[in-house]
C-alpha cells in the first residue's frame, strides 16, 4: 500500500494533521453561487484585484524555481525513493526545485509575501487573499498545455479565479464520506442524519473527525435539517448558527465511541467493529476494504465537506518560466497521477487516470464524477468576515471554532 | 624535538592548573556548575519564562500573528470557562489514579526485587523492568489500543479507564526503580528486628518499611503524576472521546494557531505540579531523598 496522504500520515505527530486539515482546501461552498471569500474581499468575486499582467509567452528556464507547497505535493524521493516527481522534472526542464513546505495557510501567505518564491500550492482560504493583495499574478493558461485536460468542474472556480480570469492551476480534490459497516448497519444510510440522530441504534459506535473543522460537517447537515437557521455556507457561521452546530455536536457526543484524527486509528476501529458508522476519507475506506472488513461509503444527500488546492504563480516571480513549467508538470498526466496516489485524492487532470499504478484509482476517487463533486463544500478556514457574503453580521473565526470544539468534547 | 617540549610542557601546565583549582575552591565549583546552570537557566527556566510571557499576549484574528500587548484575556477565559475546569480536574484525576495504581503494583514488585531475589536474579529483574522503556511509546500505546479494542484480548473498549490503564503501564518503570532503590538501602536487619519483636507482615510494613521508603515512593509519584498530567497522545489513541489538558493545549496551538491561549492552558499543569511539590515538601519526603 502506498503511504496515503503523508500530510496526515504520522500517527501522533498529529500536529501536522490538524493543521493541514484546517488549511488544506478550497474555498467554501462548492456549489454555492456566493463562492469563497477572504478577509480582503468578503463575498469573493465581487472585488477588483490589482492589475497584474499574466505572462505573455514562455522563455527559456531560469535554472531553478522556488516553491511553497504542502507536504507531499513536491516529493523528491526523500520520503520514499519510489515517490519522486521532482527529479524527473529537473531532468526534463533543467529547473532545480527548491521546496519550502508550509504548515498552515497563514504561513503560505507570509512566505509568498517575502517575494522569494515563484509558485505556491494555495488552499482556498489563502488563494483569494493572495490575489487581493497582488501577491500572485493571473495565470496564462495557454502557456500550461496540460490545462486543457483539467476537469471542467475545477476550472474558473471562486477560489482560483476572479471575474473569469484564472489565477491558478487546480491540483486535485477529495471529499469526506459517510462510511458504515454493512454487517451492523443493515439499512444503507443516505444522510448524515445517521451520525447525528439522538436515538441512534449505534450508540457508542459512531465516529467523528477530531478537529474543529468538523463543526462544518454539523453546519452542513443543519443547512437541510434546520433551514430556518439560514446557513448558506458551512464555513460562514454567525454566533447563533455556530451555537446550533455546537449543540448538535454535543448531542452527537452521546453516541460517539471515539473521535479519530489519524487515519490509521480510523482504519483499525472500523476493522474491529468498534466503530460502525461515521465520517471518513476514501483512502481509509480502501484500507479497511483491503482488510476484508464489510464497509460501504456514500456521499450523503446533504453533500459533504472536502478539499481542493490550486497552484499559483507569484506576481514578482524571479523564475516565472520555470514556475510555469512546474505548473504544467504537476498537472501532467504522469506526475498528477503520482501526486494523487501518494496523497490519496482525485487528480485534476483527466488523463492522469490512465497513468495511475492502480487502474481503478480514478473510479475509486470519483475523479471524473462532476455530479459527485458538485455536492462537495471544499474546506476553508472560517474567518470573522462572513465567507457567504453577509456583511450585517460578524462570523465566527477558527479560534472560536477551536474553543467550541474543546467545549463539545467537554 | 617539538614533541618533546609539548609533552614536557603539558604535564607542567596540568599540574599548575590542578594546583590552582585546588587552592581556589570557588573557581573549581563554578567550573563544574557552569554547564548545568546554563542549561537550567537558559534552556529550562528560559523556556518556562517564555511560555509564561506568551500567555499574556493574544493573536490577531485576521492575520493570525501574535500581538505582543499585555492582556489578561486568556486567563479570564481559562478561569471562567467551565469546560477548562472540568478538563483540569479530569486530568488531575487521571494522574492521581495512574500514580495510585503504579504505587500498588510497583511496591510488591520492587520489594520482591530488593529483598527476595538473589543478586543474580536482581540484575535480570532490573533489566526486565527497563526493557519496555526501549520500545517506542507509540508502539506500546497502539499495542494497548489493539488489546483494548472489542475484538482484542481484553476488549474493554476505549475511554477514560483505558487511558488510565495504558498510562499506568507506560509509567510503571518510573515508579518501580525509585522504590527498588529505596528498599535496597533498607537494612535487612531492621526487618529481622521487627520480626524478632513480634511484628507480623502488615505491621512491619506499616511501621518499618513504609516510613523508610516513603521518600522513594514520593520520588516515583512525581514521575508518574507529572508524566500523566502532560500526556495527550495516549488519550488520543485509547481515550475514545475524552480529552485532557494536553489535548486542549495541542488543539489551540496546532489547529487554531493560538499560541498565547495554548500557553495560558499550559500553565495549568505547571501550577498543579508546583502545588503537588509544595505538598510533598511539607511531608518532609524531599529532605530524605
Amino acid at each position: 500500500m502506498r503511504s496515503p496522504r503523508p500530510r496526515f500520515a504520522r500517527p501522533s505527530l498529529v500536529v501536522t494533521a490538524a493543521l493541514a486539515l484546517a488549511a488544506v482546501a478550497g474555498c467554501g461552498g462548492g456549489s454555492s453561487t456566493t463562492g469563497g471569500g477572504s478577509a480582503a474581499a468578503p463575498g469573493g468575486g465581487a472585488f477588483t484585484p490589482p492589475k497584474i499582467e499574466a505572462l505573455k509567452s514562455l522563455g527559456p528556464g531560469e535554472g531553478q524555481v522556488n516553491l511553497v507547497a504542502w507536504a507531499g505535493y513536491a516529493e523528491d524521493g526523500s520520503n520514499d525513493p519510489k515517490v519522486d516527481w521532482v527529479h524527473p522534472f529537473e531532468k526534463a526542464t533543467g529547473c532545480t526545485v527548491n521546496t519550502k513546505t508550509a504548515g498552515t495557510s497563514d504561513e503560505m501567505v507570509n512566505l509568498m509575501k517575502t517575494g522569494e518564491y515563484d509558485a505556491v500550492s494555495a488552499s482556498g482560504d489563502a488563494s483569494l487573499r493572495l490575489i487581493a493583495s497582488g501577491t500572485v499574478a493571473p495565470v496564462n493558461t495557454d502557456l500550461v498545455p496540460n490545462y486543457k485536460d483539467v476537469f471542467e468542474g475545477l476550472k474558473l472556480k471562486p477560489w482560483n479565479s476572479v471575474n473569469g480570469v484564472a489565477y491558478g492551476i487546480p491540483h486535485g480534490r477529495g471529499a469526506n464520506l459517510l462510511m458504515w459497516r454493512t454487517d451492523t448497519v443493515k439499512q444503507a444510510p443516505d444522510s448524515w442524519g445517521v451520525v447525528f440522530d439522538p436515538n441512534s441504534p449505534y450508540k457508542g459506535k459512531v465516529t467523528a473527525y477530531d478537529s474543529p473543522i468538523y463543526i462544518a460537517d454539523a453546519a452542513l447537515y443543519l443547512m437541510s435539517a434546520k433551514p430556518e437557521l439560514g446557513i448558506k455556507d458551512p464555513y460562514a457561521l454567525d454566533d447563533k448558527q455556530l451555537q446550533a452546530a455546537v449543540d448538535l455536536l454535543k448531542q452527537q457526543k452521546q453516541n460517539i465511541g471515539e473521535y479519530w484524527s489519524d487515519y490509521t486509528k480510523a482504519v483499525q476501529s472500523f476493522k474491529s467493529g468498534d466503530t460502525v458508522v461515521g465520517t471518513t476519507w476514501q483512502v481509509i475506506a480502501n484500507l479497511v476494504e483491503a482488510d476484508k472488513a464489510p464497509v460501504k461509503t456514500t456521499l450523503p444527500k446533504e453533500g459533504s465537506t472536502g478539499w481542493s488546492d490550486t497552484w499559483m504563480v507569484a506576481a514578482k516571480a524571479k523564475h516565472p518560466n520555470c514556475a510555469y513549467k512546474w505548473l504544467d508538470w504537476i498537472i501532467s498526466p504522469k506526475a498528477n497521477a503520482q501526486v494523487a496516489e501518494w496523497f490519496g485524492e482525485a487528480p485534476s487532470n483527466a488523463k492522469a487516470c490512465e497513468q495511475t499504478s492502480d487502474k481503478s484509482f480514478c473510479d475509486t476517487y470519483h475523479a471524473t464524477d462532476e455530479e459527485y463533486f458538485s455536492k462537495v463544500h471544499y474546506w476553508t478556514t472560517p474567518i470573522a468576515q462572513c465567507l457567504d457574503g453577509r456583511t450585517d453580521v460578524k462570523c465566527t473565526d477558527y479560534s472560536e471554532w477551536t474553543r467550541a470544539w474543546t467545549e463539545i468534547k467537554g | 624535538m617539538t614533541t618533546l617540549t609539548t609533552t614536557a610542557a603539558s604535564p607542567g601546565m596540568r599540574r599548575r592548573a590542578a594546583s590552582f583549582l585546588h587552592r581556589h575552591g570557588g573557581v573549581r565549583l563554578s567550573l563544574l556548575l557552569s554547564a548545568p546552570l546554563a542549561w537550567l537557566g537558559l534552556a529550562y527556566l528560559g523556556a518556562l519564562a517564555a511560555l509564561f510571557v506568551t500567555a499574556f499576549w493574544s493573536t490577531d484574528v485576521f492575520t493570525g500573528d501574535v500581538v505582543k500587548v499585555f492582556t489578561w484575556a486568556n486567563f479570564t477565559d481559562l478561569v471562567t470557562g467551565e469546560v477548562y475546569r472540568t478538563v483540569a480536574l479530569r486530568s488531575i484525576g487521571v494522574a492521581a489514579a495512574v500514580t495510585l495504581i503504579d504505587l500498588v503494583v510497583a511496591f510488591p514488585m520492587a520489594f520482591a526485587m530488593a529483598k527476595l531475589a538473589s543478586p543474580r536474579a536482581q540484575r535480570w529483574l532490573v533489566i526486565a523492568v527497563l526493557t519496555p522503556l526501549w520500545a517506542s511509546y507509540l508502539v506500546k500505546a497502539y499495542a494497548w489500543r489493539v488489546m483494548l479494542s472489542s475484538d482484542g484480548v481484553l476488549g474493554w473498549g476505549y475511554g477514560l479507564t483505558a487511558t488510565v490503564v495504558t498510562l499506568s503501564y507506560l509509567w510503571l518503570p518510573y515508579m518501580i526503580l525509585p522504590i527498588y532503590a529505596g528498599l535496597e538501602r533498607l537494612p535487612n536487619s531492621l526487618l529481622d528486628a521487627a520480626g524478632d519483636l513480634g511484628a507480623r507482615g502488615w505491621r512491619t510494613f506499616r511501621t518499618v518499611v513504609w516510613p523508610l521508603t516513603f521518600p522513594a515512593a514520593v520520588a516515583g509519584s512525581i514521575f508518574t503524576f507529572s508524566l500523566s498530567l502532560g500526556d495527550y497522545i495516549t488519550v488520543k489513541i485509547v481515550g475514545g472521546k475524552t480529552q485532557l489538558i494536553g489535548n486542549v493545549v495541542y488543539d489551540n496551538i496546532g489547529a487554531a494557531n493560538n499560541l498565547p491561549f495554548a500557553a495560558a492552558v499550559a500553565t495549568v499543569p505547571v501550577v498543579i505540579m508546583l502545588v503537588y511539590l509544595a505538598a510533598v515538601r511539607r511531608t518532609g519526603a524531599l529532605e530524605n531523598l
